[in-house]
C-alpha cells in the first residue's frame, strides 16, 4: 500500500501557482485546471480511505525542526476524522468549482478566482492532514489567508474590502489565542502532536488554560459568539465562495480543531462546558437574528453560525461523533442551499428576499433542490439534517437540560426560518417584476448532486445503518453503548420542526396573524434588537474599534510631535546654524582679508603678552 | 643721527595706512596702491636695519631693491586682471566682483 495522502493538498496547490502565474494565458481554461486538480485529490482520498479501512494508518514525512531539545516531527495523520473530511471537503470543494465555472463566467478576473480557491482548498486539505498543532496552524492561517482574498474579491466595493479586512482580524483575534494556546501546550507537555494529546500530562491549569485557548482559535474561524461578527459581512464576496467558507473549508476548521482535540477537552469537563455553552449561546443567538433577516445570503449566513453553535454544542456535551456528524451532513446541505442561493440571485439579480417570490415554477431545477437542502437542514426525516440533529439532542438530553433546551429552540427557529426563506422566494407570487432565467448546466449539476447528498448522507449514521458512522468515528472517545434511539428525543425534535415549518407557511403563504396588533407593537423593540443583530457590531465599533481608533490617532500625534519633531528639530537646527554661519562667507575678499588681518593681530598679541610674562 | 625708532614709526605708520586702505578701499587700483604701501614700509625696515647693524656688504639694500621689482610685476599682474576685471564688469569696485558668490 503506497502512501499517497501527503499529496492530496499538492495537486490543489499546484493548480494555485498556474493559475495565478499563467491565468493572463490560460483564462477560460484555469477552471478546469482547479477542477482536475481537485477531482484528482478527490480520487486520492478515496484511495486513502480505501487504504485506511485496509489498515493503513498515519505515517511520518520527516523532522521540520529540533525545539528545546524536542524534535518537531511533521506527518501525515490518517484516522476516520481525517478521512471524512477529506472526503467532505474534496467532494465539496470540486462541486462548488464546477458550478464556479457558470457562476463566475463573465468576470475579469476568471482564473484569479480558481487560484485563490485551489489555495483556499489546498489549505483545508493539508490542514485536515496535520498530524500536530504546529503543522495544523500553519494551514490554519493558510486558510484564513485565504478568506480574506476571497471575501475581498470583488475589492473594488469599497464594502468587500472592508468585509475582508473584517474577517481577517476579526479571526486573528481568535488565531492570536490559539498560537498561545499550542505555546502552552508545548510548554506544558513538550510535545504538539494529535497522537500525544491523550496521554498529555503537565500542570492541570496549563493543560486547562491551553484548551480554552485553542478553542478561541476555534471561535474565530468558527464564527461562533463573540467572533462571529465577520461572516455575515463575508457574505460581500462572490457567493460561491461563501458555499465554500460555510460549508467545506474555513468555519469547519474551527469544529474540527476542537474535534481533534476532543480528548485534550474532554479532560477537563470545565472546558467541554465552556465549548457547549459558547455554542449555545451562538446558536440561539443566531437563530433569532436569521428569523428577521431579509437577506437571502445573510439568513444562510446567521444559519450557518447557529448550525456550527449546534456542533459546539454537540461536542460539548460530549457528543464527539454527534458534533462531527453535523459538521458533515452540514457541509453538504448547507453547501447546496448557498449554491442554490447563487443560483436564483444569479437569476433575479437581488438579494432581498421581499423582492422575491414565486421562483419555483421559473427556476425548476434550483426550487427543487433548494426545498430539499430547506428540508435537510429544518431537519425532517428523513433527510441528512435530522440524524445529525437528532444525535446532538440525544447526547445534550438528561444531563444538561438547558443545554438541551437551548437545541431545541435552535432547532425550531432553524426550521421556521429556513422555511420562511423558502416560501418567500418560492412560493407565493412573485413581488417585483424581476426578470428570471434558469441557470446554466455547469450551475444545476453540482445542485442535483448535493441534493443527493443532502438527501441520503445522513443514513449512514441513522438507527436504520445502526450508527454506522458514529461507530467508524468513535475511535477517540468510545461510542456509548447503541441504546434503542429515544422515541422521545425524536418525536420532540420531528415536533419542533414540523412546528416551524408550520408557523412560517401559516405567516407568510396564509398571512395568518397570530397576536393581536396591540400586543405585537409591543413588541416592537424585539424586532429591531433582531433586525440590528443585537447590536453586537455597534457595541464592538464603541467598545474596541473606536478606543483603538482614537489610540491609533494619540500614536500618530505623538509619532508627527514627539519622534518626526526630533527629527525635523536637528534637521532645523543644523540648517539655522548654517544660516548664521553662512554670514560669514560674505564673498567680499576684503572681509576675508579683514579677518585674517584680526587673527594675525591676535597672534602678536599673544605673543607678545608672552613675552612680556617672560619679563 | 635720526634714532632708529623714528625710522620704525615712519614705517609703522606707512604699513598700517597700507592695510586701512587694503582693507577699505573698494577701488582695486587703491587696494593695489595700498599693497605697494605695506611692501615699501617693509623696504624700508629692510634697509633701516642694514644700515643699523651696520653690515659692509649691504645685503639688506639689495634685498630691497629685489622686492621693488618683484613688487612692480605683481603690480603689472594686478592691473592686468583689473583690465580684464573692468572689460567684463566695466567696474573695478570689489563689491560689484560676484560672480562665484553663492
Amino acid at each position: 500500500m503506497v502512501n499517497v495522502a501527503h499529496l492530496i493538498p499538492l495537486f490543489p496547490f499546484l493548480a494555485f501557482w498556474v493559475n495565478i502565474l499563467l491565468g493572463k494565458t490560460l483564462h477560460r481554461a484555469s477552471a478546469w485546471i482547479s477542477i482536475i486538480a481537485s477531482l484528482i485529490s478527490m480520487v486520492l482520498s478515496i484511495s486513502t480511505a480505501q487504504g485506511f479501512l485496509a489498515g493503513a494508518g498515519s505515517y511520518p514525512l520527516g523532522t521540520w525542526l529540533t525545539f528545546f531539545g524536542q524534535p518537531i516531527a511533521f506527518g501525515v495523520i490518517v484516522d476516520p476524522l481525517t478521512v471524512m473530511m477529506l472526503l467532505v471537503v474534496t467532494v465539496v470543494a470540486t462541486l462548488i468549482m464546477i458550478y464556479s465555472v457558470g457562476y463566475m463566467g463573465g468576470d475579469p478576473h476568471f482564473s484569479r478566482y480558481f487560484a485563490y480557491m485551489s489555495l483556499f482548498t489546498a489549505s483545508m486539505l493539508g490542514l485536515v492532514l496535520a498530524d500536530n498543532l504546529l503543522m495544523l496552524y500553519i494551514f490554519w492561517e493558510g486558510v484564513g489567508l485565504c478568506s480574506y482574498l476571497l471575501i475581498a474579491f470583488w475589492f473594488e466595493r469599497p464594502a468587500a474590502a472592508r468585509a475582508g479586512l473584517k474577517a481577517f482580524l476579526t479571526t486573528r483575534i481568535g488565531d492570536t489565542g490559539l498560537l498561545l494556546g499550542i505555546f502552552l501546550l508545548f510548554a506544558a507537555t513538550g510535545s504538539l502532536s494529535f497522537t500525544d494529546l491523550s496521554k498529555a500530562n503537565g500542570p492541570e491549569w496549563m493543560l486547562m488554560a491551553a484548551a480554552l485557548l485553542i478553542f478561541s482559535g476555534a471561535v474565530g474561524k468558527s464564527a461562533q459568539f463573540p467572533l462571529h461578527v465577520w461572516l455575515p459581512d463575508a457574505m460581500e464576496g462572490p457567493t460561491a465562495v461563501s458555499a465554500l467558507i460555510h460549508a467545506a473549508t474555513m468555519v469547519a476548521a474551527g469544529v474540527y480543531l476542537v474535534a481533534r482535540c476532543f480528548v485534550l477537552f474532554a479532560a477537563h469537563p470545565v472546558c467541554l462546558e465552556v465549548v457547549a455553552v459558547m455554542g449555545g449561546i451562538s446558536a440561539l443567538m443566531a437563530a433569532s437574528i436569521a428569523s428577521v433577516n431579509n437577506d437571502i445570503k445573510k439568513v444562510l449566513a446567521y444559519s450557518t453560525i447557529s448550525q456550527l453553535g449546534l456542533m459546539m454544542l454537540g461536542l460539548g456535551v460530549g457528543g464527539y461523533s454527534a458534533g462531527t456528524f453535523h459538521l458533515m451532513t452540514h457541509a453538504f446541505f448547507k453547501a447546496l442551499l448557498f449554491l442554490c442561493a447563487g443560483s436564483i440571485i444569479h437569476g433575479v439579480h437581488t438579494q432581498d428576499i421581499r423582492l422575491m417570490g414565486g421562483l419555483f415554477y421559473r427556476m425548476k431545477t434550483t426550487g427543487i433542490t433548494f426545498v430539499i437542502g430547506t428540508l435537510a437542514i429544518a431537519g425532517v426525516p428523513p433527510l441528512s439534517g435530522f440524524w445529525s440533529k437528532d444525535e446532538i439532542l440525544a447526547q445534550a438530553f438528561g444531563p444538561h437540560p438547558v443545554l438541551f433546551i437551548t437545541a431545541l429552540l435552535t432547532s425550531f427557529l432553524t426550521a421556521f426560518y429556513m422555511a420562511r426563506l423558502m416560501l418567500l422566494v418560492l412560493f407565493g407570487k412573485s413581488r417585483s417584476e424581476l426578470q428570471t432565467h434558469e441557470s446554466p448546466v455547469t450551475m444545476r449539476f453540482p445542485l442535483v448532486v448535493l441534493s443527493f447528498f443532502a438527501l441520503f448522507a445522513g443514513l449512514l449514521g441513522s438507527p436504520w445503518m445502526h450508527h454506522a458512522f458514529q461507530k467508524f468515528l468513535a475511535f477517540q472517545v468510545p461510542y456509548p453503548s447503541e441504546e434503542a434511539p429515544s422515541k422521545f428525543v425524536m418525536g420532540l425534535s420531528i415536533g419542533v420542526s414540523l412546528l416551524g415549518i408550520g408557523l412560517a407557511y401559516s405567516i407568510y403563504i396564509l398571512h395568518r396573524r397570530f397576536l393581536p396588533e396591540g400586543i405585537r407593537a409591543q413588541f416592537g423593540w424585539l424586532y429591531r434588537l433582531l433586525m440590528n443583530k443585537y447590536y453586537i457590531d455597534e457595541i464592538y465599533e464603541a467598545v474596541f474599534v473606536q478606543p483603538f481608533l482614537r489610540l491609533c490617532r494619540l500614536s500618530f500625534r505623538f509619532d508627527m510631535a514627539a519622534i518626526d519633531g526630533v527629527v525635523n528639530g536637528i534637521a532645523n537646527l543644523v540648517r539655522r546654524a548654517g544660516g548664521i554661519l553662512r554670514r560669514l562667507q560674505s564673498g567680499f575678499v576684503q572681509n576675508y582679508l579683514l579677518i585674517q588681518t584680526i587673527g594675525v593681530l591676535i597672534v602678536i598679541m599673544t605673543l607678545l603678552g608672552k613675552l612680556c610674562f617672560q619679563f | 643721527m635720526i634714532p632708529v625708532h623714528f625710522l620704525l614709526e615712519v614705517s609703522a605708520v606707512l604699513f598700517c595706512a597700507g592695510i586701512y586702505g587694503v582693507l577699505t578701499r573698494r577701488n582695486v587700483i587703491g587696494i593695489l596702491i595700498s599693497i605697494e604701501l605695506i611692501l615699501n614700509a617693509a623696504n624700508l625696515n629692510l634697509v633701516l636695519f642694514d644700515r643699523y647693524w651696520g653690515s659692509t656688504d649691504g645685503l639688506g639694500q639689495i634685498f630691497a631693491l629685489f622686492i621693488v621689482a618683484i613688487a612692480a610685476a605683481g603690480s603689472v599682474v594686478g592691473l592686468v586682471l583689473v583690465i580684464a576685471i573692468y572689460r567684463n564688469g566695466k567696474s573695478i569696485f570689489t563689491d560689484k566682483f560676484n560672480l562665484l558668490k553663492w
